[in-house]
C-alpha cells in the first residue's frame, strides 16, 4: 500500500509504498506479494491453506468476535473507514485491542484523514493508508492530537481522573 | 461553580489552536466543505441562512459573571449585539464570520469556555435541571456527575462519529426539570435504602420525528459505574446503531427495533468486561469535583422579612411577580429567580441584547454569589436571593425587560430559532410566537388561566419540544408555504406525555384565533382551577377540535 503512515516503537514512519496489497475484492487467482483479503476470503483461505502471511480487512458490518479463533494466524488487521464520518471503525479496533487482545499491526483503511488519525491511534491503530490523493506527510501532523485525553483509550487505559 | 486545572484548560486552549488551523486550512481550499463539516460541527458551527452560527456550550446550563459578560463581548463586538439561549441551556450566535471563529473561541477559552460537541453526531452538552444545587424539592446535587460526564465525553476519540447526536440529562430533584425522559440517556440519581448514591438509567428518549419516552434499563446503579455504564451503552449503539438513514438513526430507533430487554442484554453484556476496570469512579475524583459546588456563604438570616412581606401585601404587580417567577430555596430566607426572557412581541423567546446580559452579570454579583443559570424553558434564573433583595432586584429586571411575570404561563412561550434563521426550518417560529404574545397581553387573565407551556419547534427535529408543551405547534411545508400543527396534552417532568395532534394544520394567520379557541374550550371545560393539561386529559380533544374545526372559518378575536 502507498501513503502509509507507520508507527514504530513509538515513533512515525512514512512509508511510500509498503509491500502490502489491499484487495476490495477477490478475483482469482490471487496475485503474488503480501495481500490483505476480505476477512470472508481471508477464512476461506485459511481453511484451505493455513499460511498465515496474508492480512484481512473488516468492513464496518464484520463482527469482529469471528475473529477470535484465528488471530494467532492473522499476520495484519485492516479495518475499513468507507467514510470518515463511519464511527464503526473505533470501537471495533477499542474491542480488538482490549478484549480480543490484538498485538499485531492494526491498520486504518479508506477514507483515512488527517483530522482523525490521533482518534484512531487512541483507540490502537498503529499504521495508517492516508487516503491516496491526500498527502501523508501533511495528515502526520493529525497524528499527535492534543495533550489531554479526559476519558481513556488503548494507548491511555486510565482515564484522567487516575492520573490527575 | 467548576474551576478547570491546568489539564482542562491545556485541553480548550489547544482546541483553539486546532481548529484555527482547520478554518484556515478550509479557506485555503485545502479541506472539502465535506472534510471540514463534522470539525466545525463539534466545534458548534453551522452554517444557517444568512450566516454561521456559533452555539457556545453552557455546561449544565450554569455561567458565572465573568463568562456572561464575556458572552455579551461576544453579541456585541462579533455579532449583531445580541444572543439567544437555546433548550439546551447553550446560546447561540446568529450572525458569525468564519474567519472570526477562532479569536471567539480564543477568547471563550480565556474565561473556562468553549464550543466543543455543541453539534455533529457526537455526545452533547451535559443538561441538569436550573435548579441544581439550591432547589428546595432536591434529593442530591446532580453537578458533580454532570461534570464528570462531561469530561468524559469531550473528545473522547471512540466516540466522536456516532450514527446521530447524543444527549444526556442527569437530574435529582422531586420534580424533573431536566426532561430526562426525552434523552437518549436520562439519568436519575437517588438514595437507595442502604443510603448509597444509586442511578436510575433510562436510554432511547427522543423527540424529533419519532418521538418517544426514554425506557428504563437499570434500576440501582451505583454511582462508581456511571462511566463505565454509559460508556457501555454508546459501544453499543455505535456498533450497532443505523446509519442508512439519519432519520432512523437516534438510539431510540435500536431500542425500539431490539426491544428494551434484549437492548438491555447487549448493554450488560458489554458491561460485564469493563464495570470494574479503570473507568470505575473513584471517591477521590467524586470529592474532587463536588468540592467546586460546595454552597457559596449563605448569610444565616433571621425574620428578615418584614420588608418583603409588605412589599407582596402593598405592589400586587410584585406579589404577581414573586408568584410564578420566584422559586422556593433549601437554605431560608433566600430564593431563586426566574427571569423571563419572553416579554411579549418586544423580543423573541430567549434573546437577550448584549445590555442585558450585563445587566443580569452585575445583579447575580449584586444580589447572589456570581452565578447564574440557564433553564431549558429558555429563561435565566438567579439561584441565590435573598428574600429581602427581591423587590429591589423586581424594578431593576423589570427596567430591562427581564421582569415579565409570566413564567409557566401561556405567554412563556418556548421557540426554536425558526425559518427566520435555521437552514433546517420548514416555517418560521418567531413571528408566530408573537402573534401569540400580541393576543394574550393581559397578565391577570394569563394568571387566571394558570400553567400552561406553550412550545414552537420549526420543523420535525424539534428544538422547541414541541411533543412535550401542553400546546404544541409545528412549522410544517405544504407545497412550499408555511403551515402549523397543533398538539394538545403534552407534558413533561415525571408525568411526561407526547402530545396529540388536534387536525389538519393551519396557517400563520389563524394561530391567534385557534389558540384563542382552545383557551375558551379550556375554559369552558375547566373545574375550579384545574390546570390546563389536566382538562385537557379529562376531557380529551373531541370538544377542543369541535371548537377549533366546527365552524371556520371565523373571525379573528382576541378578547381578553
Amino acid at each position: 500500500m502507498r501513503n502509509v503512515i507507520a508507527l514504530r516503537n513509538g515513533e512515525a514512519q512514512l512509508l511510500a509504498d509498503d509491500g502490502w496489497q489491499l484487495l476490495r475484492h477477490v478475483e482469482q487467482p490471487l496475485p503474488e506479494g503480501l495481500l490483505i483479503l476480505p476477512l470472508a476470503d481471508w477464512l476461506d483461505r485459511e481453511a484451505q491453506q493455513p499460511a498465515g502471511r496474508d492480512g484481512l480487512w473488516l468492513g464496518p458490518d464484520d463482527e469482529i468476535e469471528a475473529l477470535e479463533p484465528w488471530l494467532a494466524q492473522v499476520a495484519l488487521i485492516a479495518i475499513d473507514f468507507p467514510s470518515f464520518r463511519d464511527g464503526r471503525g473505533y470501537s471495533q479496533a477499542y474491542l480488538l485491542r482490549t478484549r480480543l487482545g490484538w498485538q499485531g499491526e492494526l491498520r486504518a483503511v479508506g477514507d483515512v484523514l488527517r483530522d482523525q488519525l490521533s482518534h484512531m491511534r487512541q483507540c490502537g491503530f498503529d499504521s495508517f493508508a492516508v487516503r491516496e490523493d491526500k498527502c501523508a506527510e501533511d495528515a502526520l501532523k493529525g497524528l499527535a492530537g492534543m495533550s489531554v485525553l479526559y476519558g481513556r483509550s488503548v494507548i491511555e487505559p486510565r482515564p484522567l481522573f487516575r492520573r490527575r | 461553580m467548576y474551576q478547570y486545572d491546568e489539564y482542562d484548560r491545556a485541553l480548550v486552549f489547544e482546541r483553539v489552536a486546532q481548529f484555527r488551523d482547520q478554518v484556515q486550512r478550509f479557506m485555503g481550499g485545502e479541506l472539502s466543505e465535506e472534510e471540514f463539516l463534522p470539525l466545525r460541527l463539534q466545534n458548534g458551527l453551522y452554517l444557517q441562512k444568512h450566516a454561521y452560527m456559533l452555539r457556545v456550550a453552557i455546561p449544565y446550563g450554569t455561567l458565572g459573571a465573568r463568562q456572561m459578560r464575556t458572552l455579551a463581548m461576544i453579541a456585541r463586538e462579533y455579532d449583531r449585539g445580541y444572543g439567544h439561549f437555546t433548550t439546551r441551556q447553550n446560546i447561540q450566535f446568529n450572525w458569525i464570520e468564519l474567519a472570526q471563529v477562532p479569536d471567539i473561541l480564543q477568547r471563550l477559552a480565556e474565561v473556562e469556555m468553549h464550543a466543543i460537541q455543541t453539534s455533529g453526531n457526537c455526545v452533547r452538552n451535559i443538561t441538569t435541571e436550573a435548579f441544581a444545587g439550591v432547589a428546595a424539592d432536591e434529593l442530591l446535587d446532580p453537578r458533580p456527575l454532570a461534570e464528570i460526564l462531561r469530561q468524559w465525553s469531550t473528545i473522547n476519540p471512540e466516540f466522536l462519529f456516532l450514527p446521530r447526536k447524543f444527549k444526556i440529562a442527569i437530574c435529582s430533584a422531586r420534580e424533573d426539570r431536566a426532561a430526562i425522559m426525552m434523552h437518549d440517556i436520562g439519568l436519575y440519581l437517588y438514595r437507595d435504602a442502604q443510603g448509597q448514591m444509586c442511578l436510575r438509567v433510562m436510554v432511547g428518549g427522543g423527540l424529533g420525528r419519532t418521538p418517544i419516552l426514554g425506557l428504563q434499563i437499570r434500576e440501582g446503579l451505583p454511582w462508581q459505574h456511571l462511566l463505565s455504564y454509559v460508556e457501555a451503552i454508546l459501544r453499543v449503539y455505535n456498533r450497532h446503531g443505523r446509519r442508512d438513514n439519519k432519520y432512523k438513526a437516534r438510539i431510540k430507533i435500536l431500542v425500539k427495533a431490539l426491544g428494551i430487554d434484549a437492548f438491555a442484554r447487549e448493554v450488560e453484556q458489554e458491561w460485564q468486561h469493563i464495570k470494574d476496570g479503570p473507568a470505575q469512579l473513584t471517591e477521590d475524583e467524586f470529592q474532587r469535583v463536588a468540592a467546586a459546588f460546595e454552597p457559596p456563604a449563605y448569610a444565616s438570616v433571621v425574620d428578615e422579612a418584614l420588608a418583603y412581606e409588605t412589599h407582596l401585601a402593598q405592589d400586587h404587580a410584585f406579589a404577581r411577580w414573586v408568584a410564578c417567577c420566584v422559586k422556593p430555596h433549601k437554605v431560608p430566607g433566600y430564593a431563586s429567580v426566574v427571569l423571563s426572557t419572553k416579554p411579549g412581541e418586544a423580543s423573541p423567546p430567549g434573546d437577550l441584547t448584549a445590555a442585558q446580559m450585563e445587566a443580569v452579570a452585575d445583579w447575580s454579583e449584586q444580589f447572589g454569589f456570581g452565578e447564574i443559570r440557564i433553564a431549558h424553558e429558555q429563561n435565566l434564573i438567579l439561584p441565590d436571593v435573598r428574600k429581602q433583595d427581591l423587590h429591589a432586584l423586581w424594578r431593576l429586571a423589570c427596567e430591562r425587560d427581564l421582569g415579565t411575570a409570566n413564567i409557566g404561563l401561556l405567554t412563556d412561550i418556548i421557540a426554536c430559532p425558526g425559518g427566520d434563521f435555521c437552514a433546517l426550518a420548514n416555517a418560521k417560529s418567531i413571528p408566530i410566537a408573537q402573534s401569540i404574545q400580541r393576543c394574550f397581553d393581559d397578565l391577570d387573565y394569563l394568571h387566571d388561566l394558570g400553567e400552561l407551556s406553550l412550545n414552537i419547534s420549526g420543523c420535525i427535529n424539534a428544538c422547541g419540544h414541541h411533543h412535550i408543551g401542553n400546546i404544541g405547534i409545528l412549522g410544517v411545508d405544504k407545497n412550499g408555504s408555511e403551515w402549523y400543527q397543533i398538539t394538545l396534552g403534552g407534558a413533561q417532568g415525571k408525568h411526561s406525555t407526547l402530545g396529540k395532534v388536534i387536525g389538519p394544520s393551519f396557517s400563520a394567520a389563524e394561530i391567534p384565533r385557534v389558540i384563542e379557541q382552545i383557551i375558551a374550550t379550556y375554559c369552558a371545560y375547566r373545574e375550579l382551577d384545574e390546570p390546563f393539561v389536566d382538562t385537557v386529559r379529562r376531557v380529551g380533544l373531541e370538544p377542543f377540535k369541535e371548537r377549533v374545526y366546527g365552524k371556520r372559518p371565523e373571525a379573528l378575536i382576541c378578547v381578553m
